[in-house]
């Protein structure tokens, strides 16, 4: 399996949960300890060794929070 | 570890949308954008912003941009690029923009074969204007101008665009795509490379209709929208090619 | 250069085609179809390019993007269809882009008559179409005079980025007279269009062609600039002609082929006794209130004379401004005005005055 990071532009994120839907390791999850710049809850990713780095993620969202990087 | 994905250089650099949270309009300009700088045509790109919430798309698309009026982007475009034909030149629409309103005018533009390329955000509804019924909405959907629902009797079933388009000679690529999930995203993608393709291979028209969301004014959450689009849209309007080039009539 | 005979709508083509004007998008509608047609011909034989497009509003909305592609370009039409194109009209004029638009007047209101008129004086010198805007507009008398108003007007329009609207009637389009295309001699310095969207070719920010503006202050303050452009306008493009003001008993005001019908009137006034003057304009917008100066202290009446039920007329108040008394002649629904009827009304004045 390949390793992978994301990196999430926290502020820029909407919290709109689309990138949970597509996560086929299901490890992002929104942050509710805390709200962005914005006023949402920011995605994010606690597990970040399980990332496989298919920018399934940063595919499905619409404000380009995600940058990813893989092996 | 090497970047896999960033923001593509076809989107102004640093320039937020003031697109709804979960809203489709994102991932599509995303498409167009990466699009046009894969195909290497991003410097000599034109596109034509609608009347709706992509209004303002001539802020995020980083090329030149054109605001058209309402319905009016083909014609638009097509004055653009009768000027200048080495260009690429593109409309962006929505559902009322194109299939409403503006229905002489993408008709024209494909009757003529037109060398410009139309990205068609299907969601079913008038976003920016507040919930509106629009003639893609579908039967039973609620609008705010159909608080009932739809019905057939008052207003018609909901107009299936692309197949009206696979019966015009000048369309030469017309294709219907969706961007309710990762692996459809990537199949909207690669449809709308050929049709920017075709644009550049001087084959005549296309247009690829996205089936889109509009969490807002369809009343639910961006997630719950996807499976709406899955399980009503999609049915209703069925992904997949339409015309392509050199098929025949 | 010779003198060439030719029918009005065609020499506008000619002369559109004489000033480097490359691209024409048109619609069928009488009485300027001899324009389209003309420009199909020729337009390919000039390195043009002809579309007849599927409506008006299709028309001038493929002006408006070839416009701000940084083109020449010209549309054409009648009354009902250029109350269709206004709201490209204003998307031009609030977008700052250049274009010549052609309008041969016919009866109306509604589909009408085919007959020349001149009812649209309202909708091309207030505007037309939504929002604080007014275009350049040339009404011609003459096809030599239509000529040549045509070939400035695209030089006026790339000079002042906006819309110039040339008004003919039925008369105008259809009539031919002697015409000499004289070479094109640009009076005005017109800036490189360096916001044209041609591509940024990867060396300069996106060009962005847009009249919408959600910030009210922002709105304002380009209104503001646009109404800097019309005053300017008004300083320098102001055309008149005044015709045999001195010691005139009656100036009538008149335009167009009925500027022609009233000189008539007035040469067989002259004959019997009865002095009568002309204001003509050349410009509905601006308009020549100064061509009012002229007005002898003595004249007994204002008489303006239109191809409609009483347009120009509130310009005319307007510039008399209540100093003399201000009346109207006209006829309606493709009715032509005779130079009798014009003659008989200055004697109707003239007599209920004594």
């Amino acid at each position: 399996m390949a390793k992978g990071r994301v990196i999430f532009n926290r502020d820029i994120c909407k919290g709109c949960e689309l990138c949970t839907t597509a996560c086929p390791v299901n490890i992002i999850v929104m942050d509710k300890t805390g709200i962005n710049a914005k006023g949402y809850h920011p995605a994010t990713v606690n597990e970040m060794d399980k990332c496989i780095g298919c920018a399934n993620c940063a595919t499905i969202c619409p404000d380009c929070v995600i940058t990813v990087e893989r092996d | 570890m090497a970047v896999v994905f960033e923001k593509t250089t076809g989107l102004v650099p640093g320039k937020e949308t003031h697109y709804c949270p979960g809203c489709t309009h994102g991932i599509i300009h995303r498409l167009v954008g990466e699009v046009l700088v894969e195909l290497g045509v991003l410097d000599k790109a034109v596109g034509v912003a609608p009347v709706g919430c992509s209004v303002l798309a001539y802020e995020y698309f980083n090329c030149d941009m054109h605001e058209a009026s309402h319905g009016r982007a083909p014609a638009v475009a097509t004055g653009i690029k009768r000027v200048l034909p080495e260009n690429v030149v593109f409309t962006y629409q929505g559902d009322g923009d194109l299939a409403s309103i503006g229905t002489a005018e993408i008709v024209h533009a494909a009757h003529r074969g037109e060398k410009i390329t139309t990205i068609f955000v299907n969601n079913a509804i008038y976003g920016m204007t507040g919930g509106q019924m629009a003639p893609t909405t579908l039967i039973g959907q609620k609008a705010t101008t159909a608080p009932l629902g739809r019905t057939v009797e008052h207003s018609g079933m909901p107009l299936k665009v692309s197949e009206m388009f696979a019966t015009i000679h000048g369309a030469a690529f017309i294709e219907r795509v969706s961007v309710d999930s990762a692996p459809n995203i990537r199949k909207a993608k690669k449809a709308i490379k050929e049709a920017f393709q075709c644009q550049l291979d001087g084959k005549g028209f296309s247009m690829v209709e996205v089936l889109s969301t509009c969490p807002t004014n369809w009343g639910l959450t961006p997630v719950d929208s996807l499976k709406w689009l899955k399980e009503n849209m999609m049915p209703y309007y069925p992904l997949g090619n339409f015309r392509r080039p050199g098929e025949d009539e | 250069m010779a003198k060439v005979l030719m029918k009005g709508n065609e020499a506008i083509g000619a002369a559109a085609i004489n000033a480097g004007c490359k691209y024409f998008f048109g619609y069928p509608i009488t009485p300027q179809n001899e324009l389209p047609e003309y420009m199909s011909k020729e337009m390919p034989n000039n390195d043009g390019v002809f579309l007849q497009a599927e409506s008006e509003v299709a028309a001038i909305n493929m002006v408006y993007g070839a416009a701000g592609a940084g083109a020449r370009v010209m549309t054409s039409s009648s009354s009902p269809g250029i109350a269709l194109k206004q709201e490209g009209i204003t998307y031009i004029a609030g977008a700052e882009l250049p274009c010549v638009i052609v309008n041969i007047v016919r009866g109306g209101p509604g589909l009408g008559g085919i007959q020349p008129a001149q009812s649209d004086y309202n909708q091309v010198t207030r505007g037309g179409g939504n929002g604080d805007y007014k275009l350049l507009c040339y009404a011609p008398a003459n096809l030599q005079e239509m000529v040549d108003l045509i070939q400035e007007s695209f030089d006026a329009a790339d000079y002042y980025r906006n819309p110039v609207m040339v008004v003919g009637d039925g008369m105008i389009g259809q009539m031919m007279e002697p015409i000499e295309f004289k070479k094109v001699e640009s009076t005005r310095t017109l800036p490189e269009k360096n916001w044209a969207t041609i591509g940024t070719g990867g060396t300069r920010k996106p060009n962005i062609i847009n009249s919408l503006a959600l910030d009210p202050q922002e709105l304002e303050y380009h209104n503001h600039k646009l109404q800097r452009k019309y005053a300017e306008m008004k300083e320098k493009e102001v055309r008149f002609e005044n015709y045999n003001m001195e010691n005139a008993e009656v100036v009538i005001v008149a335009y167009g082929t009925t500027s022609r019908i009233a000189k008539n009137a007035i040469k067989a006034l002259k004959e019997e006794g009865v002095n009568v003057g002309l204001i003509r304009p050349i410009t509905l917008w601006p308009y020549p209130e100064k061509a009012f100066d002229e007005i002898p202290a003595d004249c007994k009446s204002v008489l303006t004379v239109e191809m409609s039920e009483g347009q120009m007329i509130d310009d005319v108040r307007l510039s008399v401004n209540g100093k003399f008394p201000v009346d109207f002649y006209g006829r309606s629904g493709g009715m032509i005005p005779t130079p009798e009827a014009i003659a008989d009304k200055v004697k109707e004045i003239i007599g209920g005055a004594k």
